[in-house]
């Protein structure tokens, strides 16, 4: 159990008031990249809905409780949060059913899971579909954006108006993929941030998304729904570390502010590796899980194949909390030691 | 064991109530590593299932002669000695099966359950049965491999029997079914993971199987005590 967390709210409150948190950050990214993501939303929370009913029901579960706690919605609407904004229909079916079967059910359900729901869902989409994985929409004010009709046929039928050439006139690369893009093919930092998709901070539409994610997550903190330990923990050590390497050579390493407001950082610090199941539970424990989440995710960014780490990342710590917990035990009063 | 076990018994245990992939959960390399579709996973089944009886029958022949203290090694050597021949073999006549299958068919000397039925088997029973036992053994073991690799390759790529030439001669290119057109491939599926989540997923329909047998077995006889199970 987490004793951080506020103990006299019931599961269901938690559930509400996360999914809550993160509604302001899910209206930016639908003003930003069109209705694709209203449509990912309401096929995901289908769905997991649906999955999360029938699982109950061939296990012989109390239906209302675990139905009703929303955690499968939770789920769902991370996973749409994490995904592009325009997917055929069957890429975010398979993602939310595999969240919820593999990612929850099959472990037992809520509070069994050893890895984020949401993220299984994510990672096995983006290992199995990386040509509709990769697909991101030009953000507003693109030269081409898709009416909720043209949205709706391409969903279903990927089919797109012929008058726009292909897929490409609505797409671009998201900032980690032109960053790594450009290193890639040998160019200097400066030469990369100078292209107009990079905005101030992170890219542009990109920084409004982050910026409501953290201020979700702030009143997360505030209204004491989690703790400050993992998201200073991973933002504090992907920080550091992309710091260091901005110093030591700035034209091949993005700097650090870069790092924190792009992708899915705030995202993951925040809402995903803060998530008390599949996290570490002691305070310590969970100050390492957040340094390991913000560590793996600048090296998978930095060297590795996939643009984004931080999936990846969470799921790599999820596997090693219960080795931390053992080893971070707050020790039992009365006992010899030196921590409390 | 004893050493009459009857022989509906020991093709009981080989197909199903000790099936090696399944139960025993033995030969986990090649399991996962070559069942990325159905061809593959035949023909690694095959090739196994040779190997296992011509150690088994061995075995049995000599165990009367080798001293316990130098059987394993003995054991070992006969298991290389098969899984040599079956791999010249292969390379002779399916040449092209074994330039897919690679590492995997001279690493079928590894597989702990060919080692396993020679030492808690074979060893300790006669010829007939030892071959009765390589047999259903090995069969369940190939039917286990080619379910696992139809699954993979029916979700994966979309297609079932595919190259099936390798495995049985140009003239059965016809068994190659392509179940969805323009199947844009499930990746997770053929990668490792989806060998581990596929076999799980067997696994757990056996439990369940075995379960309503189980539960039937009790409701139509209340009074009598189960026997127990094999773990």
């Amino acid at each position: 159990m987490s004793f951080a967390i506020q103990p006299h709210l019931s599961v269901p409150q938690i559930m509400h008031r996360v999914s809550l948190a993160l509604i302001p950050a899910l209206l930016a990214y639908t003003w930003i990249f069109g209705w694709g993501v209203v449509l990912n939303v309401l096929l995901a929370v289908a769905t997991a809905l649906a999955v999360e009913a029938l699982l109950l029901k061939i296990r012989h579960k109390p239906f209302k409780a675990p139905f009703g706690d929303g955690s499968a919605i939770l789920t769902a609407l991370l996973l749409c949060m994490a995904l592009p904004p325009l997917l055929p229909w069957w890429v975010v079916v398979i993602g939310s059913a595999i969240a919820i079967l593999l990612g929850k059910q099959l472990y037992g359900g809520l509070g069994f899971n050893p890895f984020n729901p949401a993220m299984v869902g994510y990672v096995v989409l983006l290992i199995s579909f990386p040509r509709e994985m990769s697909l991101w929409m030009a953000p507003i004010g693109g030269e081409h954006s898709l009416s909720l009709l043209d949205t709706l046929r391409y969903v279903f039928t990927e089919q797109l108006p012929a008058a726009v050439g292909g897929i490409d006139a609505y797409t671009m690369a998201t900032p980690l993929d032109a960053l790594k893009t450009g290193l890639g093919l040998e160019q200097a930092m400066g030469e990369i941030m100078a292209m107009p998709m990079f905005g101030y901070l992170g890219g542009s539409g990109w920084e409004i998304i982050n910026a409501l994610i953290l201020l979700g997550g702030l009143w997360m903190l505030y209204t004491r729904l989690i703790t400050w330990h993992v998201p200073v923990a991973m933002l504090g050590t992907l920080f550091l570390i992309a710091g260091i390497f901005h110093l030591i050579d700035p034209q091949s390493y993005a700097s650090p502010v870069f790092h924190i407001v792009t992708g899915g950082a705030l995202l993951g610090a925040f809402f995903i590796a803060t998530d008390p199941v599949s996290g570490a539970t002691s305070l310590r424990g969970q100050l390492i899980f957040g340094a390991g989440v913000g560590l793996f995710t600048y090296i998978i960014r930095t060297w590795g194949g996939y643009p984004d780490g931080v999936a990846f990342s969470i799921l790599l710590m999820n596997m090693a909390a219960p080795t931390i917990d053992y080893y971070t035990r707050p020790r039992v009063f009365g006992h010899k030691g030196d921590q409390g | 064991m004893s050493a009459e076990a009857p022989y509906s018994k020991i093709a009981g245990d080989g197909l199903w109530y000790n099936n090696v992939a399944l139960v025993q959960v033995l030969g986990l390399c090649p399991l996962l590593a070559v069942t990325s579709t159905a061809v593959n996973g035949i023909g690694l089944g095959l090739a196994t299932m040779l190997v296992l009886l011509g150690s088994n029958v061995t075995v049995s022949l000599i165990r009367h002669l080798v001293r316990p203290e130098v059987r394993i090694p003995v054991y070992v050597v006969i298991i290389a000695s098969f899984v040599t021949a079956v791999e010249l073999g292969m390379h002779a006549w399916f040449h092209d099966l074994y330039l897919v299958l690679g590492i995997f068919i001279p690493l079928i000397v590894t597989n702990c359950s060919i080692l396993g039925r020679a030492e808690s088997f074979a060893s300790k029973n006669s010829v007939p049965r030892a071959m009765v036992d390589a047999l259903t053994m090995g069969f369940g073991f190939l039917v286990v491999l080619f379910v696992l690799g139809a699954m993979r390759e029916m979700i994966g790529f979309g297609t079932l029997f595919a190259q099936a030439n390798l495995m049985f001669g140009e003239a059965f290119s016809w068994l190659t079914i392509t179940l969805v057109e323009d199947y844009s491939g499930f990746l997770l599926a053929v990668l490792p993971p989806g060998a581990f989540i596929g076999l799980g997923m067997l696994i757990a329909l056996k439990n369940v199987v075995d379960a309503r047998q189980e539960k039937r077995r009790k409701a139509a006889a209340p009074v009598e005590h189960t026997a127990p199970e094999q773990a």
